[in-house]
């Protein structure tokens, strides 16, 4: 039972760590071509996410085979049923990533244009997709015991799965535009304080919106319902996001840059508590559910893997903290290399 | 549309794609870490202006390496749900370890590495690419871990219905696993000293950077004569041990159709499926399969024909995968030890120069006929002995892995088609002359 919670909140984790980190970096491609008017600004936005985003992408890997190994049945049928949109976002983060590496290498502007475009759709894709497949799983996927998915891939396009995805979206963009208030200077730097002031305008009324549907697609408050504390999660996601337009405000972008993190991994934990211990809900039947309980790996696994996490998980979040010090403040233009 | 065979055809295609960049990134990045490691010491600026010629090919060897293997940590969810549920527990958390403990590394350090030279010293910087190439190996040591299982499974019980771990050093120390290990780091090296050696090569021919293509050539040199006895030596040990563990994919990689003892190996044959035999069988030695496989030239080898017939792998695909593997291992030793007699004749010897760029392909070549024979002479098991490929695909419809594979296809094709030809244009153009 412990050994099975504690993989569950691990679980959660790992996904809203990779929120909380490629979240910047999807936001920041999304604003690209809004914000990236010249050469200059172009190279300076991919530049400042250059040295992360491939370390910030190992925590989809890692979530991804944390799911195999801890669960994994809910990995096989979670990512089976969700076969259409999990390879879209595959397929958008296969053209992200070259994108940046092959963008500079031919100096020609229809060859530019091409790895722009991908830039951009393989970053808004995701951020929207991830939104939309998350609000499913917190509403249920219709699946049977089987692990057979039934009806078509428009099912997960319902109202609340949108809202989970333009909710998304919009975090990340205004992560990615603290990012780049803090990690740019001149007209990219000012652009993107104030279209975060924009993105947050817009956050607060979608987040309303998605906090009062939630009570209503689905069943996450039974467990804040059972034990109120628990709302000081919710509690603290409103609060990180108000700050973030305070330190927008102030102009301390580092702080609402850590705000609009902090927003994010409480949102996730709103769901996967209000989840627990649910992973892969079915909408079909209760009986079907996937949980922490019925879908884990054996004793011995999870605690072989406990033992993995608990030593390397600390040592690579140690490296990738060292990683942010060492690229600290704007990056100088001859150092970049995209 | 079959989603089984969709599926089987997707992985192959996604796993032969991604493993045309990965050996790549494994050999390479150990011959760059060296090089680097002697501009750290020598402060010789050619080394400096190797590691950071070899580096860009490296870079975008790396890109697409990297991405195409995102799609297949996912993909035993996505199209093979049954094995996922029935292995997870022993087989997930082999992929999730090398996630954290080595892609991690990997990944995070490349990015310290490409954007890091003003940032820490000489020393370190070298530091962080040995980081990055001991982070890929790493890597490819777990999940050799993991194919290993699928190929000789131990350290596991069937309980719940499932396949569950009881024995994580036995997985570990799986000796299958292990002589996968010490054949694959070999090969990745050999392969990054051919792609050295053959773009050395071009350039010592054009007459042009001698001094850097000769010095490059020279350290590849080294490591492609090392690398090439290894991958014979350990080649074979493999063989000696498939026989032992996989009977029916030696008598597949061999066309050896009959049970009997003084068993010949033929250098030629074309196998006719059907009637279980040769169509045409060449230079056929008596004893040495049976001397192979088990050291001893009166040993019996079990013929295919002695298989129940739904256990037999394809014998023409094994069979060829092995003989083009083999053929072109011995070619590379000799071509090493040749190499080895001109290497302070470089620029006197054009024929072997050019012989050594149009080789670049070959450990290509001889690195996909090898997992071509692993995993096609494992079939028609996903786990040998234990679970047919036949039985593990997911519940999804042919139609929407018939989409996914059209995708595959368009995108792999152009990210290989850009990546190569990057490639290309950067090793014709050669590296940079150096700044007064």
């Amino acid at each position: 039972m412990v050994l099975e919670t504690i993989w569950f909140f691990i679980w959660g984790l790992l996904w809203a760590i990779f929120f909380m980190t490629d979240g910047f970096d999807f936001g920041v491609g999304t604003l690209y071509p809004f914000l990236g008017k010249t050469e200059q600004d172009k190279r300076a936005m991919i530049n400042s996410i250059g040295p992360f985003w491939d370390g910030n992408e190992v925590w989809l890997i890692t979530a991804g085979g944390v799911t195999f190994a801890a669960f994994p049945k809910v990995y096989a049928v979670m990512f089976s049923t969700l076969y259409t949109p999990l390879l879209i976002i595959l397929f958008a983060l296969i053209l992200r990533g070259v994108a940046f590496e092959f963008r500079g290498q031919i100096d020609h502007p229809v060859w530019k244009k091409i790895w722009d475009v991908c830039i951009f759709v393989g970053s808004f894709t995701p951020a929207l997709l991830f939104g939309v497949a998350f609000a499913n799983i917190f509403r249920g996927i219709p699946f049977d015991g089987q692990g057979l998915y039934h009806g078509n891939i428009l099912k997960l396009l319902n109202p609340y799965g949108l809202l989970g995805g333009i909710l998304f979206l919009l975090l990340f963009v205004l992560h990615g535009a603290n990012w780049l208030a803090l990690k740019t200077k001149g007209r990219v730097k000012v652009e993107a304080a104030k279209i975060a002031g924009k993105i947050w305008l817009a956050l607060v009324p979608v987040a309303v919106i998605f906090l009062i549907a939630s009570k209503f697609a689905t069943s996450l408050y039974d467990n804040y319902q059972e034990m109120p504390l628990l709302f000081l999660v919710i509690i603290l996601s409103v609060v990180a996001l108000l700050s973030v337009r305070f330190f927008l405000f102030v102009e301390d972008y580092f702080k609402a840059w850590c705000a609009s993190a902090v927003t994010i991994v409480s949102c996730t934990f709103f769901g996967i508590i209000g989840l627990f211990p649910v992973l892969f809900p079915s909408l079909l039947n209760s009986e079907f559910n996937l949980t922490a309980f019925n879908a884990s790996s054996s004793p011995l696994t999870l605690k072989i893997m406990l033992f993995v996490v608990v030593v390397f998980i600390p040592i690579v979040i140690g490296y990738q903290i060292w990683a942010y010090k060492l690229f600290k403040g704007v990056m100088p233009e001859d150092e970049m290399e995209y | 549309m079959d989603p089984v065979l969709l599926s089987r055809l997707q992985f192959a295609a996604a796993t032969m794609f991604h493993f045309l960049f990965v050996p790549l990134t494994l050999g390479l990045s150990i011959i760059i870490a060296y090089m680097e490691t002697q501009y750290a010491r020598t402060g010789d600026k050619v080394y400096l202006r190797m590691t950071k010629f070899w580096g860009k090919l490296f870079l975008i060897n790396f890109a697409v390496g990297v991405v195409t293997g995102i799609t297949l940590e996912f993909q035993f969810g996505t199209n093979w749900s049954r094995y996922s549920e029935f292995v997870g527990d022993v087989f997930g958390s082999l992929l999730a370890i090398e996630a954290s403990v080595a892609f991690f590394l990997e990944s995070t350090f490349i990015g310290i590495w490409v954007f890091g030279w003003n940032k820490m010293s000489a020393k370190a910087h070298a530091g962080v690419m040995w980081m990055v190439a001991i982070g890929g190996n790493i890597s490819a040591v777990w999940i050799l871990t993991a194919n290993g299982f699928m190929q000789h499974p131990v350290g596991y019980t069937i309980r719940n219905g499932r396949a569950e771990m009881t024995d994580f050093f036995a997985l570990l120390f799986n000796k299958f696993s292990l002589l996968e290990i010490v054949h694959m780091f070999p090969s990745a090296l050999l392969l990054g000293a051919f792609f050295v050696m053959g773009i050395s090569a071009y350039h010592l021919l054009k007459k042009q950077h001698i001094d850097f293509a000769t010095r490059s050539f020279k350290i590849a040199l080294v490591f492609g004569l090392v690398a090439s006895l290894g991958v014979g030596m350990t080649g074979d040990l493999h063989a000696t041990h498939v026989s032992e563990v996989q009977p029916a994919k030696l008598a597949a990689m061999e066309a050896h159709w009959e049970t009997q003892s003084n068993a010949p190996i033929v250098l030629f044959a074309i196998p006719d499926e059907e009637n279980g035999k040769n169509l045409v069988e060449f230079g056929s030695i008596p004893g040495i399969l049976s001397f192979l496989g088990y050291h001893d030239f009166n040993a019996v080898v079990k013929g295919i024909n002695d298989f129940p017939e739904d256990e037999r792998p394809p014998v023409w695909i094994t069979f060829a995968a092995f003989r083009f593997m083999v053929l072109l291992g011995t070619l590379f030793i000799l071509q090493m030890i040749y190499g080895w007699t001109r290497r302070n004749k470089l620029m006197e010897s054009p024929k072997f120069l050019t012989m050594m760029l149009y080789s670049i392909p070959l450990p290509y070549i001889a690195i996909q006929a090898g997992w071509v024979l692993a995993e096609v002479g494992r079939q028609p098991w996903i786990v040998y002995g234990l679970m047919k490929t036949s039985d593990a695909a997911s519940p999804i419809m042919g139609y929407q892995v018939m989409i996914s594979l059209i995708a595959f296809f368009l995108v792999y094709g152009l990210l290989g088609g850009v990546g190569f030809y990057l490639m290309g244009k950067h090793a014709r153009k050669g590296p940079v002359s150096e700044k007064a």
